[in-house]
């Protein structure tokens, strides 16, 4: 009997416990000491790594500047390389703490897979990439063409939008990786790769000879692409939506990387409010009054990276188009911080 | 001596044996129900979707091979369900089927007394058997879609097949009204057949005459169909693949990725099936070998009446797992894009839907499903060859 007596009670304890549920984000973050990041395989300009195994990118930059928001500390991120349709159920596992990896921002994915996304890094739409030796000026000449794709893509579901509406006809070849994707296509697997714009610059550099493939001028679709974090984690949200916030305001005020610290002395009370020499931006966030600083100080502000990662100071060279700042004809607009 | 009436109940040691087990039943009840529980209470908190009415929206993204009627347009993912299951029963029956032949084979000439037929089966076993499959299935991809060319220069076959990086192409038969009489000569040709060898059989048990029914049998299964074809005034007619723009248009699209996923997976489970056919081989006394000799049976005759029937019982629980292996090996094709369960529906469908939980846990019905009926299926087979208690 005296088994029972034990045994009975712990069962029906263990019944009524409390269910277990995830952790604070920012402080299960601060006690690994490191921002578990979310990045590709390998799509260049966004998250790649160099000759020596660096990770590097637009999206790299935005993980480090979150990381130094947190820590103070850019290299405090350990990069997790995620295929397409890995991605989402990485985050929503815990696996990463912050996705930045070329996702766009739909309304299922916002709404139905218990993930948030936290603002827009790069403004994207899909395109085409064909061999220059079929001729093809135009994507309305791809009717019956074969392409390949990624899989777990909102391409997939544009390419197929795109076809019924202009009553052509297609067949996908659905890949893996981008990796995996573009060597379909050299192979011959496929006439065209279909894409996000911004990662067929990328994809064409991959080519042994680039000039003989060719962008076509269509863009099929809206891709606003950002960083994802878990919903129900309002603190760590809204830090990750003002990382990338702080970004652009540092570009919209002039502070770079060169100049950061002697705009620490700016009379300007945006940027005072900015740099954390007034106002208590940062301490709301629940991090270092000097969170902004830190981050432009490390790794300069949006433009800076734009410029560095895919813009005119890499081999993509893409122009900036909508990703300008609003002030200059884009769609980077900053929330006030204040 | 009177059993002790007064121990009680709980003492007895059988009783206590069974009370032990439903405690630790319960137990596992328990933390099962706490674990489901937890888990369900957490993806409510974070706002995933769950259950399964995602089945019933549309999927909208387009498949390269689909053995039932879809359309990228407006079928659900439910659809998209039943043709990765058709897609990984496709591989896994031409599969299991050649891997079969192929391994017989080997395993037979691994044996032979001709020195160059048993090292080159040797050679083949040893090389194909420790590379892993992945490796070898990425290699018979990329050495189908290097060596082929494209489809503008195909290599054509009496113009109507034709072969080129998007695949092999053939004429699809249309079926025009009579065409179903073929088919039941087809199937009545079959039960003939059938009878024929029963009766073949126990013939050759009565009075030991031979029948050649391996030919009557072929020209029966070949002969009835033609000639119903012919009778009703030939209803099927093909038609062929056109080079149109970019591809081909109309016939029957044969995707390098099934191609190259089939080969491979023929290729490597051969070896094993060649091991186990020569451990059954081996297997039989030499006894009944030099017994079958004395009687003056000829070399073919003695290894399929005498040898492998008796092999058989030793070949097949190897085999069995053989088999399951290739059905789950065939996942592997997600590396090449080949549309199977796994690629479509745990992939993107998961992907587009997000929900995990419900997508992995159909998917491994599916294999817990394929595994079950192939073991079921081969256990009887197993159960009517094994040796019979005399």
């Amino acid at each position: 009997m005296k088994l029972t007596k034990i045994a009975l009670p712990v069962i029906a304890s263990l019944t009524l416990l409390p269910a277990l549920a995830q952790a604070d984000t920012l402080d299960s973050v601060k006690k690994k000491g490191a921002l578990n990041c979310g990045v590709s395989t390998g799509i260049p300009g966004f998250s790649a790594t160099d000759s020596k195994g660096v990770w590097k990118g637009l999206d790299v930059d935005f993980c480090h500047a979150v990381a130094t928001a947190v820590f103070g500390d850019p290299s405090k991120v350990k990069f997790v390389p995620l295929t397409a349709k890995e991605r989402f159920t990485a985050l929503q596992s815990g696996e990463i703490d912050l996705l930045a990896r070329t996702s766009t921002w739909t309304a299922t994915r916002d709404n139905s897979l218990g993930l948030n996304f936290t603002g827009v890094n790069y403004y994207d739409g899909q395109g085409f990439l064909v061999n220059k030796s079929l001729g093809i000026k135009s994507a309305k000449e791809l009717d019956g063409a074969t392409f390949c794709i990624q899989a777990g893509t909102t391409t997939e579901l544009n390419l197929t939008d795109y076809f019924k509406s202009q009553k052509m006809e297609y067949k996908a070849v659905t890949y893996d990786t981008s990796g995996q994707t573009i060597d379909g296509f050299k192979k011959g697997r496929c006439d065209a790769v279909t894409s996000d714009a911004s990662q067929l610059y990328g994809l064409r550099l991959k080519m042994e000879d680039p000039s003989a493939v060719v962008v076509l001028p269509e863009i099929i679709s809206k891709e606003p692409l950002g960083p994802v974090v878990r919903q129900g984690d309002d603190k760590w949200f809204n830090i990750v939506r003002w990382s990338l916030f702080a970004l652009l305001e540092a570009e919209e005020l002039g502070v770079t990387q060169a100049n950061v610290d002697k705009q620490l002395k700016s009379e300007n009370p945006n940027i005072k409010r900015l740099l954390g020499t007034s106002g208590k931006a940062g301490e709301q966030l629940g991090l270092d009054g000097k969170w902004a600083y830190n981050m432009v100080k490390n790794l300069g502000n949006y433009g800076e990276m734009f410029d560095r990662n895919v813009g005119t100071g890499s081999p993509l060279k893409i122009d900036r188009g909508l990703n300008e700042l609003w002030l200059k004809g884009g769609l980077m607009y900053s929330m006030p911080i204040r | 001596m009177k059993p002790n009436t007064s121990v009680s109940v709980l003492n007895n040691p059988n009783h206590r044996a069974i009370l032990y087990q439903i405690i630790a039943l319960l137990a596992v009840v328990c933390l099962a129900f706490y674990f489901t529980n937890n888990m369900f209470d957490n993806i409510e908190k974070r706002g995933i979707a769950t259950g399964f009415d995602f089945l019933d929206n549309t999927a909208g993204f387009g498949i390269s091979q689909t053995l039932i009627a879809y359309d990228d347009g407006s079928s659900t993912y439910g659809d998209v369900f039943y043709v990765g299951i058709l897609n990984t029963l496709l591989v896994s029956v031409i599969g299991i089927v050649f891997t079969s032949l192929l391994g017989l084979i080997v395993g037979v000439a691994r044996l032979s007394p001709n020195f160059l037929i048993a090292k080159l089966a040797q050679v083949y076993i040893e090389t194909f058997r420790n590379i892993p499959v992945l490796l070898q299935i990425l290699f018979w991809y990329n050495v189908v879609l290097a060596a082929l060319p494209s489809p503008r220069q195909s290599l054509s076959y009496f113009d109507s097949f034709f072969l080129n990086n998007r695949g092999f192409l053939m004429p699809e038969p249309v079926f025009e009204a009579g065409a179903s009489a073929i088919f039941i000569a087809f199937i009545l040709a079959v039960f003939g057949v059938f009878f024929l060898a029963r009766w073949a059989v126990a013939r050759h048990d009565n009075t030991g005459e031979e029948f050649p029914i391996f030919w009557v049998s072929a020209g029966l299964i070949i002969g009835a169909p033609v000639l119903v074809y012919f009778l009703v005034g030939q209803p099927i007619s093909a038609q062929y693949p056109v080079l149109k723009g970019f591809n081909f248009k109309g016939g029957i699209t044969v995707i390098p990725e099934l191609l190259a996923l089939a080969f491979a997976l023929i290729i490597y489970t051969a070896t094993y099936i060649a091991e186990a056919v020569r451990a059954g081989i081996e297997a039989v006394p030499k006894g009944q070998k030099e017994a079958a000799k004395a009687l003056g049976l000829k070399e073919h005759v003695i290894l399929r009446k005498v040898v492998l029937p008796q092999a058989m019982r030793v070949i097949i629980p190897p085999v069995i797992n053989q088999y399951l292996n290739l059905v789950k090996n065939s996942s592997l094709a997600t590396a090449i894009g080949y549309p199977e369960i796994v690629t479509l529906f745990s992939g993107t469908t998961l992907n587009q839907v997000g929900q995990a939980i419900e997508i992995i846990l159909m998917t491994m019905m599916v294999y817990l499903a394929f595994s079950i009926i192939i073991s079921l299926l081969l256990n009887w087979f197993n159960a009517k060859t094994a040796i019979k208690g005399r």
